[in-house]
């Protein structure tokens, strides 16, 4: 009850803002670019496969203009402390704006089934495979908010959360990039912490276990630690 | 209703309230009466469970703020000061949202919700985004919120900081007509607001709870008796020698002004020497042209138990040093 409420909240401040909307239109002007030169260069019906991919890069840009101002803005607004001072607990609270900033985002990768519509009337798409790359990129996605919830928890500035968000997923992105570079016994694990190696199989079309356990145990981690940074208060004042 | 036993908060290195106690019984209105820094905010954030305090324990409608936390707050109406509202929002939905969140039914929230518009005054900005609403109005939003789930507690923090002169009086009236339904506790750093909205005041100075009692036995007792003041017209000779001996002793003064000659009569506990005075002057010549009793202002009292405090102890080399934190650092 409180969850759902606290949820309906966090989305219409996404819905009413003329931020969620320029967001929105950056993403869908970007991939629906990409989409139509990949298409031109690679005149095949699997083009999603390559236009996932380029989604995936992109969010992590957007994601940290997504999460920046939950926790951060409501810290700095003073509004934290109406929120904690009511009778939800911090679980809710957290639970609340993962969801609403994952519905979010979402909707912001929703219009981009059009293409998928578009490649279905004019040739056979592996749409098994989409399918697999779509939840790939939900997966991938709520790894990268979790950590932006968490550092604008960390943060009174939700620039400053902003860009430390887009560091921290630059960095991982890249660690998963020049995995090759590191000492033998270090390529697997840098592989395993990486992000990318574990969202590429699910781009072909494979929905292993092992990255389900990866993606869903890093958020649980990211989100665990915010609920621990807001009970910081309590010990800390 | 509120029962504070001996509690302490400490920030890393700073002690924003130490040993305080007090309590407040049902339909009392407590005001916390304090310079900024002195520990208001920290106490009421303890009150309504925001953080826990270091040490001491404290109740609130039986509940204990630290291990029933959630019963505390789904108790306690608390209005943060500065008032931080969502911004995009519109009143009546804020309203609602918070009725939500408050854990009131789904058919008792139009009734609550139109209960709380009239006793604040919000009919005309119902409908307005908090975002562009004045001062007054998002203060007043912030005391319905208070009250949106009908509370027996409240705790406003600086209900009137920033209001215009109007607004203060029609503010103090809400709080008053809350009284009879509520517990409330408010602080403020505005003295007269004390003595006007107030039952009870506690005077609260570098995290210290100076004294904890009723506005008049404040104004009373602590200050140790009463003045009477007055004026002559003309001036007369011999005006503090013979007042002295009529009022029969106790500190007499008298300053010849322009034209008329000021005098004060210190008179000690209950007694009243007025009619001594102007059977005095009546037997002099004199002509008395005012004669009033002058009461000890909260003001003065309050510098008196400050001053008090401050002579008593080593000064602090950085006067903010004890100060309320506003945030927690985190």
């Amino acid at each position: 009850m409180n969850l759902l409420t606290l949820y309906r909240r966090e989305l219409a401040a996404y819905l009413v803002s003329p931020f969620g909307y320029i967001i929105a239109c950056a993403f869908l002007l970007f991939t629906g670019r990409f989409f139509h030169f990949a298409l031109v260069q690679t005149q095949s019906a699997d083009v999603m496969n390559e236009v996932l991919g380029v989604m995936d890069v992109f969010s992590m840009i957007l994601v940290p203009m997504i999460t920046m101002r939950l926790i951060a803005e409501e810290r700095k607004s003073g509004t934290l402390e109406m929120l904690v001072t009511a009778p939800v607990t911090d679980v809710e609270i957290v639970a609340s704006k993962f969801g609403a900033s994952l519905t979010y985002f979402i909707l912001l990768v929703a219009p981009t089934g059009l293409y998928v519509e578009l490649l279905r009337r004019h040739g056979p798409p592996d749409l098994g495979a989409v399918a697999a790359g779509y939840l790939g990129l939900v997966l991938i996605a709520s790894v990268f908010l979790s950590i932006g919830i968490f550092v604008s928890a960390c943060s009174r500035n939700q620039v400053v959360a902003g860009i430390v968000t887009f560091v921290i997923l630059l960095l991982v992105w890249m660690l998963g990039l020049s995995a090759s570079q590191f000492p033998e016994w270090a390529v697997p694990v840098v592989r395993y912490v990486a992000f990318f190696p574990h969202f590429e199989p699910f781009r072909k079309g494979l929905v292993d276990s092992r990255d389900l356990v990866y993606f869903l145990s890093v958020t649980g981690l990211a989100l665990f630690g915010t609920v621990r940074v807001l009970e910081l208060r309590r010990w800390r004042g | 209703m509120i029962d504070v036993d001996h509690i302490t908060k400490r920030f890393a290195g700073v002690t924003a309230v130490e040993d305080a106690s007090f309590a407040v019984a049902k339909g009392e209105i407590l005001g916390f009466l304090g310079p900024n820094g002195a520990g208001k905010t920290t106490t009421m954030r303890i009150l309504s469970a925001y953080f826990p305090p270091t040490s001491g324990r404290c109740t609130v409608a039986g509940f204990d703020v630290v291990r029933d936390s959630l019963e505390v707050r789904r108790r306690v109406g608390y209005m943060p000061e500065n008032v931080p509202l969502y911004p995009e929002m519109r009143v009546s939905e804020y309203l609602y949202y918070r009725a939500r969140l408050k854990g009131v039914a789904r058919r008792d929230r139009r009734p609550r919700f139109e209960r709380v518009v009239e006793q604040c005054a919000l009919q005309e900005v119902k409908d307005r985004v908090i975002g562009q609403l004045s001062k007054g109005y998002r203060q007043r939003v912030g005391i319905a919120d208070a009250c949106i789930a009908d509370p027996p507690v409240l705790i406003l923090d600086e209900p009137t900081i920033g209001l215009d002169p109007n607004q203060i009086r029609e503010t103090r009236g809400l709080i008053k007509g809350l009284a009879h339904a509520h517990t409330v506790i408010l602080s403020t750093h505005i003295l007269p607001e004390v003595e006007m909205t107030c039952t009870r005041a506690a005077v609260i100075h570098r995290g210290r709870i100076m004294a904890v009692d009723t506005t008049e036995r404040l104004t009373r007792g602590l200050s140790g008796g009463r003045r009477v003041v007055g004026e002559l017209v003309g001036a007369p000779t011999g005006v503090e020698s013979k007042l002295r001996a009529a009022a029969g002793g106790g500190t007499v003064s008298a300053r010849a002004r322009d034209g008329f000659t000021e005098f004060s009569v210190e008179c000690a506990g209950e007694a009243d020497p007025r009619a001594e005075v102007f059977r005095c002057a009546a037997a002099n010549g004199w002509t008395l042209r005012e004669l009033r009793f002058e009461r000890r202002t909260l003001e003065e009292v309050f510098a008196q138990i400050t001053r008090r405090e401050e002579g008593a102890l080593t000064p602090d080399p950085s006067p903010g040093g004890r100060g309320e934190r506003k945030e927690p650092a985190a």
